[in-house]
């Protein structure tokens, strides 16, 4: 199904969320890694230090769909075209592989890039590859 | 990044691609890479002692093999941890299926990296 290409809305959604992690580092002196974030406050080793941190910035992910809601008035489109189970396969992939990598598409893709780090550039280039490979096989081999 | 679909079209170059992806990866690190170069200029962040930012350069087969299934499975499903959470409360049946699995993945992820019991010299 083709999407709407939005190149000024993709580039404020980026500028805002390229904010965000400025004023994670200017605040806390911290890399704005959603997985890494996320991740720290799982078990085994909980990191019970960051805890209240982590769960703050968790909090302010979670109300950012209030606070849409309230500005815009609906929804924003979603449209899932993967079943349940791939869903839930593509999750715990998702879920390892950026625990395993230290890293995902805003602690690599985004903080790391600027950060001009070369395992950020790796990985980035690593999962970008990863993803359009899979999306070929799963749209065009396997549906196709 | 909230719609599912709108990320695999960004990794679909050969089919229905949409290049705005890009532009909210551009967007951002236009703001990031300035911005941390700013904030980095002072010595302590400010409601903290110091940075911790990451000090490894190498390349390691984790880093590698991780990035790679971190691709398989954001192609599989469209979803990455960010947009997953902050789309959570819109509660639609993808997301409610996707983010218990990535917290599962998350911790398996960690068992695999817990430190190995040192073996005590006899």
């Amino acid at each position: 199904m083709e999407t709407e290409f939005t190149p000024f809305a993709s580039l404020l959604g980026g500028g805002l969320i390229g904010l965000s992690a400025v004023i994670l580092m200017a605040s806390h002196g911290r890399v704005a890694g959603i997985s890494g974030i996320v991740s720290r406050i799982l078990p085994p080793a909980i990191d019970t230090k960051g805890l209240p941190q982590g769960l703050t910035f968790i909090a302010g992910l979670l109300l950012a769909a209030p606070l849409w809601f309230g500005i815009i008035g609906q929804a924003p489109v979603v449209t899932i075209s993967s079943n349940m189970a791939l869903l839930g396969l593509a999750g715990i992939l998702v879920g390892f592989g950026a625990v395993l990598g230290n890293g995902c598409t805003s602690g690599h893709g985004v903080c790391g890039i600027s950060r001009m780090s070369g395992r950020s550039m790796i990985a980035t280039a690593t999962f970008m590859t990863t993803g359009v490979v899979t999306v070929f096989i799963l749209r065009h081999v396997v549906e196709g | 990044m909230a719609n599912p679909t709108k990320v695999q079209n960004f990794l679909d170059i050969f089919g229905t691609w949409d290049p705005s992806l890009a532009f909210v990866m551009g967007g951002a690190i236009l703001v990031t890479a300035p911005g941390f170069w700013f904030v980095q200029k002072r010595s302590t962040p400010f409601f903290h002692d110091m940075f911790h930012l990451p000090t490894r350069n190498d390349i390691d087969a984790r880093l590698v093999a991780g990035a790679a299934i971190f691709g398989i499975g954001w192609g599989l499903g469209g979803l990455c941890p960010g947009p997953a959470v902050t789309s959570l409360p819109f509660a639609t049946s993808g997301v409610l299926v996707f983010i218990p699995a990535m917290l599962v993945g998350m911790s398996l992820a960690k068992l695999t990296a817990l430190p190995s019991r040192k073996t005590i010299p006899a």
